[in-house]
């Protein structure tokens, strides 16, 4: 990952992404509704800064973005940490310290956490790794930190 | 909203959850791993079909939160995630708060899929008044 990015939040994703979360309520895309003005205008739902990936210029899961320099050639499925199908969500965490607004230019900002191991009951051999991840606004303002953590299996969670 | 030890909030978040609503959320996101919209992949993987981004569910979940409490009410908002989340799933998000100290509610969450299993776990702490 990049050490450091910036990440534009624009009316439009704000409201895709409410959408995608079948969340109707206006102060996700209505600056004109009365819910929205008495909150002083667009605010962003609680996982909103998530999408930064779309800014991410490492981001691994994007498979198919057009990029100006080749990446290294890999096999279709293998991402930053190896390969995606073996990579899962295990924990995901934020703080929330000020609300971010439709124009804010987020600079994102991560760092690894801690990293540990434990024999999995579905998966095998779990390899845990943890990202922290500051979202602070054009004003030095810290909106979000998120805390994620992943989890390498071995082979497919089996399903019970 | 002012709360209380105790006070519960239930709500169904999805119904029927389709591959359709899953590419939503990734072209939203910005998480295109194939094992969430290709099947093909996803099988050669050893899944018996592509399955929602817990990030989805968490997302999804915190509908929820903000249904009941606005959307600035959050101070903090975690979970683990503990089963996934397949097409054709509904999901009920379940919230209790266990806590209210100093004008913080601490509230615990979780959601569940038909059968009654939790598929992401976690809690949240918001304005208590």
């Amino acid at each position: 990952m990049a050490d450091s990015y910036q990440f534009p939040v624009d009316r439009t994703q704000v409201m895709l992404f409410a959408r995608a979360l079948l969340d109707i309520r206006p102060e996700y895309w209505d600056p004109d509704d009365p819910a929205t003005k008495a909150i002083g205008g667009i605010v962003t739902p609680p996982t909103f800064v998530i999408s930064s990936a779309h800014w991410d210029p490492d981001y691994p899961l994007d498979l198919t973005r057009p990029r100006k320099e080749p990446r290294q050639p890999r096999q279709e499925g293998e991402g930053r940490g190896g390969n995606v199908a073996r990579i899962l969500h295990a924990e995901q965490h934020f703080e929330y310290h000020h609300p971010i607004r439709v124009g804010d230019v987020l600079t994102v900002t991560s760092r690894p956490g801690k990293t540990w191991e434990k024999q999995g009951r579905r998966g095998g051999r779990l390899l845990f790794t943890e990202t922290i991840t500051e979202f602070r606004n054009q004003d030095g303002v810290l909106c979000v930190t998120a805390r994620s953590v992943g989890v390498q299996t071995e082979k497919a969670v089996e399903q019970s | 909203m002012p709360l209380k030890v105790g006070d519960k909030r239930e709500q169904v978040v999805i119904e029927n959850m389709t591959r359709t609503h899953i590419v939503k959320y990734a072209g939203a996101s910005g998480d295109f791993n194939p094992i969430h919209h290709d099947e093909v992949f996803a099988k050669q993987a050893g899944y018996p079909s592509v399955f929602a981004h817990g990030m989805f569910t968490m997302g999804l979940t915190a509908r929820m939160l903000t249904d009941w409490l606005g959307p600035l009410a959050l101070k903090s908002y975690g979970v683990r995630f503990t089963r996934q989340v397949w097409p054709g799933d509904t999901l009920t998000a379940k919230a209790e708060v266990v806590e209210v100290k100093d004008g913080i509610a601490t509230i615990r969450v979780w959601t569940e899929n038909q059968n009654g299993e939790v598929v992401v776990e976690g809690q949240a702490t918001a304005v208590a008044d």
